[in-house]
C-alpha cells in the first residue's frame, strides 16, 4: 500500500491553537501521505475546522511544528499554502453560483491572451481544458457556459475538486464535502475521491458521517474537544468503534439503545 | 452507466437555438426598448422626433445616461453602488468652472485636475467601503451629501452665486475642450445636406448650413465607454474577476482574486464616468450649476437594473445597461414629441422599469438555476 511506503506530504505535530481564553486545539497530531485518503471524523465543536484552517494557512498554530514535505513551514495566507500545494475546497464557498464553469475553475488564474497591455482571457483554452477536466472526473457538462448555479451540490464539489487537481495540488481537503448531499450525489463525490487519490494526491477528508468515511478512508483520525484520539488503519476499526469515538463514550451508547440502532 | 456516459441526462431537455438566442441577462433591455420605439413610431412617428434633428436630440440625452450607467453597472456587478454620482457630476462641473473661470488656469489644466481629483474621491469612497466593510449605499451616502455641499458651498464663498458661467470663452482655442464639447463628421452632415437628404436653415447667417451639423463627442464618448467596458467585462481577465469580487467576495479571495482593488478601481471607474458627464455638460452649457446631476445616480441605476443587472452583485450587461438608458432618454424626449404631459415621463419610466425587472429575474433564474 502507498501509505506506508511514501513520506508524509504534511505532516502537523502536537498543533494547539488558542483564541484568548478559548483552547480550540491542544495537541493535535495529523500526517498526509501521497495516495492516500485520510479522513479526520469528530462531531460539531470537535476543532475540525481550526484544525483544517490551520492547515490551509487561515490560521497560525499557538504551538507545535508543520513539516511540508519534510521542512518546518509557516503558511502566512491561504495563498502561501495554495502556491506550496495545499488546496482547500470548502463546504459553501467553493464556486459562485451566478458564473459559468469556466469563469469559476479558472476564477484567479485566468490563462491569458495579452494584447498590448489588456490582458484577454483566452476562453478557447479555458472552455476546452475545462470540459476535459470535468470529463475525467465524470461529469460531461452541457456548456462550459453553464452557470454553476445550475448544477447540482455534488457536481459544484467536483468542479472544485478538478479545479485543485488540476492546479497541482499535492494534499487536497475536502472539508463536509458530503454533508449537504444526496445519497447517490454522495457517492459521485466518494468516487471523485477515489479518483484523485488514485492520482498520487493526498486527501484529507473531514466529516462527521462514519459510513461515508470508512467507504473511502485509508486512515481514520478522531478529533474530539481539540485533541486527537488516535489515527486507526482501514480494516483495523468498526464503524461502532469509530462512532464511539468521536461521540465520546458513554451517553451515546444509551441514546443509541433507545434508538434502537447505530446513529 | 449507459452507454453515452455520464452526458445522458434525461432529465435536461435539449434547448433550441433561438432559446438559446433569447435567454440572456439583456432581454428584458431588448424588449423594453423594442417596445419603446414601436410606441413612438405609432404616435410620435410624424412628429421630427425620427428626422436628423429628432435623433440626434434623443440620442444626446441618452448618451448622457449611457455614460453614467456604463459606470454603475461595473460597479453594480462589483458588488457595490455609488449614490454619489449626481453629486459628483454637479461637483465636477464647479471645479472646472472655478478653476478656469475664477482663478483664470487654462481650461486644459482645470480639466485633467477635476479628473484626477474625482477619481481620487472616487478612490477614496472605494478604500473607506473596503476598509470599514460598511455597506456602500451608507458611504457614497454620505459623499452624495458632502459633495452636493461643497458643490453649494465654494461658489457661494468665491463668486456669491451658485452658477459659474464663462466657460465657453475661457475655452476657445483650447486643445482639449474639443474632446469633450466638440462635434464629429461635420463633412458628412454637409455632404447629406448637399444631397437634400437631411433639413438645413432657410434663414439667418447659417442659411444653407445643415440643421445637424455633427455628431456631438458625448455620443462617442457614450459609445466608447460602452464598447471598452463590454470588452473589458466579457472578454478579460480583469473582468472575471469584477464579476467574482460582485459574486462572491469570500470565495474570490480564497482563489487569490485581489477583490478589494477591483472594488476600488470601480469605485474610481464611476467617478471618472461622471467627470466625462460633467465636462461635456460644462462644455455644452458654458457654465456650472450647483444643482447639476440631481437625482442622475438613481437614473443611473435604474438604467442598469432595466439592463439585467443583479442589485446585489456579480450578475449584469454593459450592453443591457446601454439599452436601459437608451429607453430613458428616449421615453423622456419621446413624450415631449409627442405632445404628452411630462409628468407622464415618470409613470411610463416606473411600468417600464417594474416589467423589465419581472422578465429579467425570470431569464436569470434560467440562467444561473436560481430558485
Amino acid at each position: 500500500m502507498s501509505s506506508f511506503v511514501h513520506e508524509p506530504i504534511v505532516e502537523m505535530r502536537n498543533i494547539e491553537k488558542h483564541f484568548g481564553p478559548v483552547i480550540a486545539l491542544n495537541g493535535v497530531s495529523f500526517d498526509i501521505r501521497p495516495g492516500e485518503c485520510h479522513c479526520l471524523l469528530g462531531d460539531n465543536g470537535a476543532g475540525k475546522s481550526t484544525f483544517i484552517k490551520t492547515m490551509a494557512g487561515v490560521h497560525k498554530p499557538t504551538r507545535g511544528e508543520i513539516l511540508f514535505e519534510g521542512r518546518p513551514m509557516s503558511f502566512d495566507s491561504p495563498r502561501d499554502a495554495m502556491e506550496a500545494g495545499i488546496a482547500t475546497v470548502y463546504q459553501d464557498l467553493a464556486m459562485i453560483p451566478l458564473m459559468s464553469v469556466t469563469r469559476n475553475f479558472w476564477m484567479g488564474r485566468e490563462p491569458v491572451k495579452r494584447v498590448g497591455p489588456i490582458r484577454f482571457m483566452d476562453f478557447r483554452t479555458a472552455n476546452d481544458v475545462t470540459m476535459e477536466e470535468m470529463r475525467k472526473m465524470g461529469i460531461n457538462l452541457r456548456s462550459p457556459d453553464q452557470a454553476v448555479g445550475t448544477l447540482s451540490g455534488g457536481e459544484r464539489q467536483t468542479v472544485a475538486i478538478a479545479r485543485a487537481v488540476y492546479f497541482g495540488a499535492k494534499v487536497l481537503i475536502l472539508d463536509e464535502p458530503t454533508s449537504a448531499l444526496g445519497v447517490r450525489q454522495t457517492a459521485n463525490v466518494l468516487s471523485t475521491i477515489d479518483k484523485v487519490r488514485k492520482a498520487g494526491i493526498g486527501v484529507v477528508f473531514i466529516t462527521h458521517n462514519v459510513r461515508h468515511a470508512l467507504a473511502v478512508g485509508d486512515r481514520f483520525t478522531v478529533l474530539n474537544r481539540g485533541k486527537t484520539l488516535g489515527t486507526a488503519q482501514r480494516g483495523q476499526i468498526t464503524p461502532e468503534e469509530l462512532q464511539e469515538l468521536m461521540a465520546g463514550g458513554q451517553e451515546m451508547v444509551a441514546l443509541e439503545g433507545s434508538l434502537g440502532g447505530t446513529v | 452507466m449507459s452507454s453515452m456516459g455520464a452526458a445522458a441526462d434525461e432529465r435536461v431537455k435539449e434547448t433550441s437555438n433561438l432559446r438559446k438566442a433569447l435567454i440572456r441577462p439583456e432581454l428584458g433591455a431588448i424588449v423594453g426598448t423594442v417596445a419603446v420605439f414601436a410606441f413612438f413610431i405609432v404616435f410620435a412617428g410624424d412628429s421630427g422626433m425620427f428626422n436628423a434633428q429628432g435623433v440626434l436630440n434623443w440620442s444626446t440625452v441618452s448618451a448622457q445616461f449611457v455614460i453614467i450607467a456604463v459606470g454603475a453597472c461595473m460597479l453594480m456587478i462589483a458588488g457595490e453602488f455609488d449614490l454619489s454620482v449626481g453629486s459628483m457630476i454637479g461637483f465636477a462641473g464647479m471645479s472646472i468652472a472655478i478653476i478656469s473661470v475664477t482663478l483664470g488656469w487654462p481650461v486644459w489644466v482645470a480639466i485633467l485636475l477635476t479628473f484626477v481629483l474625482c477619481i481620487a474621491i472616487g478612490a477614496l469612497n472605494g478604500l473607506i467601503v473596503v476598509r470599514t466593510g460598511l455597506p456602500s449605499f451608507i458611504v457614497t451616502l454620505a459623499f452624495l451629501f458632502i459633495l452636493r455641499g461643497f458643490t453649494i458651498f465654494f461658489p457661494q464663498l468665491i463668486e456669491r452665486r451658485t452658477i459659474i458661467g464663462g466657460v465657453s470663452e475661457r475655452a476657445a482655442g483650447d486643445w482639449l475642450a474639443p474632446v469633450f464639447g466638440g462635434k464629429v463628421g461635420g463633412f458628412f452632415f454637409d455632404w447629406l445636406a448637399s444631397m437634400d437628404m437631411i433639413a438645413v436653415f432657410e434663414r439667418g447667417t447659417r442659411a444653407g448650413e445643415p440643421i445637424v451639423n455633427g455628431i456631438p463627442m458625448l455620443i462617442i464618448w457614450a459609445l466608447g465607454l460602452m464598447i471598452v467596458a463590454h470588452v473589458v467585462l466579457t472578454r478579460t481577465q480583469f473582468g472575471n474577476w469584477i464579476f467574482a469580487a460582485g459574486g462572491d467576495a469570500q470565495a474570490a479571495r480564497y482563489v487569490g482574486v485581489p477583490v478589494n482593488r477591483v472594488k476600488i478601481q470601480m469605485f474610481m471607474f464611476t467617478a471618472f464616468c461622471a467627470c466625462v458627464f460633467a465636462t461635456c455638460q460644462v462644455m455644452e452649457f458654458g457654465s456650472a450649476g450647483a444643482d447639476r446631476g440631481l437625482l442622475k445616480e438613481f437614473e443611473a441605476i435604474i438604467a442598469v437594473v432595466i439592463g439585467g443587472a443583479l442589485l446585489t452583485g456579480g450578475y449584469g450587461s454593459v450592453i443591457g445597461a446601454a439599452l436601459g438608458a437608451l429607453i430613458f432618454g428616449v421615453v423622456q424626449q419621446g413624450l415631449f414629441f409627442a405632445g404628452v404631459e411630462s409628468s407622464l415621463f415618470r409613470v411610463f419610466l416606473g411600468v417600464i422599469l417594474l416589467f423589465a425587472v419581472i422578465l429579467n429575474t425570470y431569464i436569470r433564474r434560467i440562467i444561473t438555476g436560481e430558485r
